[in-house]
């Protein structure tokens, strides 16, 4: 029984992985592409600088780039208070 | 841990370490020209930290880097960009209020280094941020990790 689910658990997984193969996009051409013409036909005149990912993640998505800044201070932070509480218990 | 590497290594790390320096501010500098940034510029300079922390050990660290002043810069980094997305807040929170003004970071030339408006500045806030707060993570990890090891 188990191994029956098994099997079956693993032809259904690889149908849809041949489903999903067999009707992906041609490369190159994604389906929804108004935001990315937006950003590469705009982002020279509106931002002024030729690389468009540091135009996204700094201006147009900022606030995003304010949350990884966030998660580094936090991993530093961690780190301090993990190592400082085994020099503490040790002394 | 202490004694670091063997002579080629530290010999190449004297050739090598000050060019993985520039080359993480140059990258951190042309954020907005060329691929990179302040993220993976800061993580180009904390990396050349790294080498000379696994190449001559911890015991020529102490007086080179002081750990609370790279804390101290990592919050100013922090700072830094939270005022200068707070800068064009009367627009917008982000808002580049620098970017087409003619000013300073304003030329409306995109292939120079001084256009962008705020971006430059906002690379060189977070680069900042990410050298110091790695090489920080780095120096607290070798410490807590050799304490351990000599007690």
């Amino acid at each position: 029984m188990k191994r029956a689910l098994t099997v079956a658990a693993f032809l259904l997984v690889a149908a849809f992985l041949v489903v999903a193969a067999t009707t992906m996009r041609p490369f190159g051409e994604p389906s929804h592409t108004e935001m990315d013409d937006y950003f590469l036909a705009n982002c020279q005149t509106e931002v002024v600088a030729n690389n468009v990912v540091t135009a996204v993640v700094f201006d147009y998505r900022g606030f995003d780039t304010l949350g990884e800044a966030t998660v580094l201070f936090a991993a530093v932070v961690g780190v301090l208070a993990l190592f400082r509480t085994v020099r503490e218990d040790e002394r | 841990m202490n004694g670091g590497m063997s002579i080629i290594v530290k010999t190449v790390t004297r050739f090598v370490y000050a060019l993985i320096i520039m080359f993480g501010f140059y990258v951190i500098m042309h954020g907005h020209l060329t691929p990179g940034g302040g993220f993976q510029g800061g993580a180009v300079v904390a990396s050349a930290f790294a080498l000379v922390l696994v190449a001559f050990g911890t015991a020529g660290l102490k007086g080179v880097l002081n750990r609370h002043l790279l804390q101290s810069l990592e919050e100013v980094g922090a700072l830094a960009f939270l005022g200068l997305a707070f800068a064009g807040i009367g627009t917008a929170f982000f808002y580049n209020i620098l970017a087409n003004s003619g000013a300073v970071f304003g030329k409306t030339d995109p292939a120079v280094l001084a256009s962008g408006g705020l971006l430059p500045l906002m690379n060189w806030a977070v680069g900042l941020k990410v050298m110091t707060g790695i090489v920080s993570i780095l120096i607290i990890m070798i410490i807590g990790s050799r304490e351990e090891a000599v007690e």
